[in-house]
């Protein structure tokens, strides 16, 4: 999959560098300030509270 | 744009120099793109502890400092968030607004929550601005059950070190009008609070002994009780509880401490804070 990626990305070997830090990027963001914020409330993690009556 | 890695391919359909897939380059690339898949999983996961240890930290400081601001803007326009407005019988605190600050001298001389008034039990995005009280337990100083929840690990993590605390250890409360020093319950000071009890109220004659520190079920309110895990007592003490996950990471328990109001002092709003709240901070630097 990566080889395949790195096989499609156009421009010399430093543009081709470029490019997967810029996907890199894009990807991460995508993942922490869309995705996750998304999941985590239906993660049994960070729950503090106790029922209350 | 040309690709300077594939040289001249006269027929697209079957480069020059691949051979047609053995068996085994089949099982090869199979395995390959198994690793590659598991090596991708892995590191998304690594990618989703950095942001519950850190991400969600910057968002909850934000949304803390504005709680934080707004309440000493209140306070400094005369307005007390847990006093009913004119000519109302009863308090309504809005929801996720700040009603008092949190201080914990065995935390630091930093360590400072504005804590927010939550839901009957606290909802994620109250909790995500501070350490939030359980609306319908009291209000500070209160007889009692002043009962907060926080988080542990990330969004803010208030109560990340709240297993720091020791039996005795000072628990500042500041509001408009009064500065209330509670302290973690369990004599001998000094120990460790899981280890020491209290009375904290007599039924039928009978005293009741609190632990500084309980490690209990999810499901277990009745620490809330204006006198915990006693529910119908008459409460004799103004106490605080604090709930927090346990251990670090998971939801299988709660992490309890309880504190004891012991004094309090006028807030005057002088910047500084009175000399007896101060000395408290003497007492951890020892």
């Amino acid at each position: 999959m990566y080889v395949w990626i790195w096989r499609r990305l156009p421009g010399p070997l430093a543009a081709k560098v470029a490019e997967v830090l810029l996907l890199l990027a894009a990807v991460s963001a995508l993942l922490l300030f869309i995705v996750f914020p998304w999941i985590e409330p239906h993660l049994p993690i960070s729950q503090v509270t106790v029922p209350h009556k | 744009m040309t690709d300077n890695t594939v040289v001249a391919s006269p027929a697209p359909a079957s480069p020059p120099g691949r051979r047609p897939m053995s068996a085994g380059d089949r099982i090869r690339f199979a395995l390959r793109g198994i690793g590659q898949t598991l090596i991708t999983l892995g590191l998304v996961v690594l990618l989703f502890v950095v942001y519950e240890v850190w991400i969600t930290n910057i968002f909850a400081h934000q949304a803390q400092v504005k709680v934080y601001n707004a309440l000493q803007h209140e306070w400094q326009d005369g307005q007390d968030p847990l006093l009913p407005l004119p000519g109302e019988n009863t308090t309504t605190i809005p929801l996720g607004s700040g009603i008092a600050v949190l201080y914990i001298p065995r935390l630091g001389r930093d360590y400072h929550f504005a804590v927010v008034q939550g839901s009957q039990v606290p909802d994620d995005a109250q909790l995500e601005k501070g350490p939030a009280h359980y609306a319908d337990t009291q209000l500070p100083g209160e007889t009692g059950n002043f009962a907060v929840a926080g988080h542990r690990v990330g969004k803010g993590e208030p109560f990340l070190n709240i297993d720091k605390l020791q039996s005795g250890d000072a628990v500042i409360v500041e509001t408009k009008s009064f500065w209330y020093v509670y302290r973690v319950i369990g004599k001998p000071a000094g120990q460790n609070p899981q280890t020491v009890k209290e009375q904290v109220a007599t039924v039928n004659g009978n005293p009741i002994m609190l632990p500084g520190r309980e490690i209990v079920d999810p499901s277990d309110g009745d620490v809330l009780q204006p006198v915990p895990d006693n529910p119908g007592a008459t409460p004799q003490k103004a106490l605080m509880t604090f709930t927090t996950c346990h251990p670090k990471f998971t939801a299988s328990q709660r992490m309890i401490v309880y504190s004891e109001l012991v004094s309090k002092a006028p807030n005057n709003k002088k910047l500084k804070m009175p000399d007896s709240i101060e000395a408290l901070y003497s007492e951890v630097n020892a």
